[in-house]
């Protein structure tokens, strides 16, 4: 199963095991990680699930759709070039060992 | 806190699962235990009418968190458990297996309970509802075996349904009662957009249409028969006719009901040591500036996070601006404020395109807007209203107006 680290806030370093298809959302949420809240159930209707990708990994992602383009424009905590939406990442063995970091507010 | 006296929770959906999960959040250091009545552990329901049927979400993944989740963090959730009443004066909680609850605080979250077809033939096997993952469980078995669906009511659960079986192949009839689609929650310009993406998805919409009869053969479902005499061929009925807040427990003990379990700004009923929270409560909104009864996730949500800040010493009040979502087909419906009751609406973006918002004012002042495949005007919408900002109606119809800017530095 493909590996994700959350880097909560604080520092904290949450590792999770995610079965591959999963979104990195709902890795987090199920799992307790604090800092995402995915209140739109994964949609990319809330920007709830903002996250900061390492750099190493961003290449390996495929590209923000148009919606969530729009949508990383309306994040609480600043958008930066390694923004994504953890609900449209979803894990695949590709990306095993990814890290992302979570960013101070969420909404 | 003897005797096991903590906070006891009513129902494990969206709002009791909130409480709890907030209680914890904000340090609080008392037993929780949640009785919920059915055998899953709290879920989210809006993917059972989305993309659960569609294969995209399995079980698993509809759960809010893990079992361990609950262990860790000290939650009892007595999954299968039912509570059928209410000794205010001990303050204990009874439930269905004889034994009782003591209580400090009692949280009633006991959602709401689909409408049953007042209709001959209404329970025929075929004819379903679409509130639990048990319901939509069955319907999913039923499905498979079908060579046609008809769904009777044209709300966000009827609908949302009916996209998803024509997105599976299926013929689809949807019968509705009023003159037009969604017609009890959203403008008559998002009715006539949604029914026209239904009837270019080939879904076969008639309304004003009553239902007076399910036909079977066999004790099966085999055709809805209209008031008109026109018959509907179906061996899949799926009924969404709207939900009746669960107010028995509370009914019964005699706290305050009316359309719901009457609460104030902090959750609490006319019993200090009894809140209740989500689809089963009716309360003053300070946005609406009446008592209404909302049935959303952001309500439950918000209003177990009240209840829970109340609970643990941090009162503040409810007074978050509504909002709501729906997905139909590649249609992602989001909206924000209260619609009903504005006179004027000003449209926003590509409407021939699928692409736009309908920004709706009341007296000159925007109340609500509902978008459509522009979550990004949703998010701002969100802010603009809970600032209390307007933009005028030529700017929102001003596509290249950023709206953003309206907000100032602090929060853009
Ligand atoms: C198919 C579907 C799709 C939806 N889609 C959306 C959407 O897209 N967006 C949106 O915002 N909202 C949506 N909603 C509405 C949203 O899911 C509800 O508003 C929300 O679930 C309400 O939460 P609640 O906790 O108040 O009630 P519920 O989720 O109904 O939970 C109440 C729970 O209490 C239990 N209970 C009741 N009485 C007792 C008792 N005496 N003892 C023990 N347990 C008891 C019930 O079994 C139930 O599990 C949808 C609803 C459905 C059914
Ligand atoms: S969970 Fe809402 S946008 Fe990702």
């Amino acid at each position: 199963m493909p590996k994700v680290t959350y880097i909560e806030f604080d520092g904290t370093e949450r590792p999770v095991e995610l079965p591959a298809g999963w979104s990195l959302m709902q890795g987090a949420t199920l799992n307790g990680v604090d800092g995402i809240e995915g209140e739109c159930g994964g949609s990319c209707g809330c920007a709830t699930c903002h996250v900061y990708v390492d750099e190493a990994f961003l290449d390996k992602l495929d590209p923000p759709s148009e919606t969530e383009e729009e949508m990383l424009d309306c994040t609480s905590s600043p958008r930066e070039a390694n923004s994504r939406l953890s609900c449209q990442i979803k894990a695949d063995p590709r990306i095993d060992g990814i890290i992302v970091r979570l960013p101070e507010t969420q909404s | 806190m003897g005797d096991g006296a903590g906070v006891v929770i009513v129902g494990g959906g969206q709002a009791g699962y909130q409480t709890a999960e907030s209680l914890r959040q904000l340090g609080f250091p008392g037993a929780i235990t949640v009785i919920a009545a059915e055998d899953f552990p709290p879920y989210q329901r809006p993917p059972l009418s989305k993309a659960y049927l569609l294969g995209e979400v399995d079980r698993h993944r509809l759960k809010f968190r893990t079992e361990e989740y609950y262990a860790e963090h000290g939650i009892d959730l007595r999954l299968g458990a039912e509570a059928t009443a209410i000794d205010r004066a001990g303050k204990r909680l009874l439930l269905a297996d004889g034994t009782s609850l003591a209580y400090s605080h009692l949280v009633l979250a006991t959602g709401a309970r689909v409408r049953l077809l007042p209709i001959p033939g209404a329970e025929l096997a075929g004819v379903h509802y679409l509130r639990s993952l048990a319901d939509v469980e069955a319907i999913e078995r039923r499905l498979g075996e079908v060579a046609a669906v008809a769904v009777i009511g044209a709300g966000f659960i009827g609908l949302e349904f009916a996209a998803v079986a024509r997105k599976l192949g299926k013929p689809v009839t949807v019968l509705e009662a009023a003159p037009r689609v969604m017609a009890r929650v959203v403008a008559p310009e998002l009715s006539a957009f949604f029914d026209e993406t239904h009837r270019a998805h080939g879904v076969d919409i008639h309304c004003d249409t009553a239902v007076v009869e399910i036909a079977g053969r066999d004790g099966q479902a085999a055709e809805v028969v209209c008031a008109d005499g026109h018959r509907v061929a179906a061996g899949l009925v799926v009924v969404g006719i709207g939900v009746i807040p669960e107010t028995g427990l509370a009914d019964a003990c005699g706290l305050t009901c009316d359309d719901g379990i009457v609460v104030d700004g902090h959750g609490s009923t006319d019993d200090p040591a009894i809140f209740a929270a989500g689809d089963c409560t009716s309360y003053h909104h300070p946005f609406a500036g009446r008592r209404i009864r909302l049935e959303s996730v952001q309500n439950a949500a918000d209003q177990g996070r009240t209840v829970a800040a109340a609970i643990a010493g941090q009162a503040r009040v409810y007074d978050t601006v509504p909002w709501f979502w729906s997905d139909q087909y590649d249609v992602k419906l989001q909206m924000v404020g209260l619609s009903a009751g504005c006179e004027k609406v000003v449209v926003r973006g590509d409407r021939a395109g699928g692409k736009f918002s309908l920004f709706h004012y009341r007296e000159g002042v925007l109340r609500a807007v509902d978008s459509v495949n522009r979550p990004a005007d949703h998010i701002l919408a969100r802010k603009l209203l809970a600032a209390g900002i307007s933009p005028t109606p030529e700017q929102a119809a001003d596509a290249d107006f950023k709206l953003k800017d309206l907000l100032g530095a602090a929060s853009a």
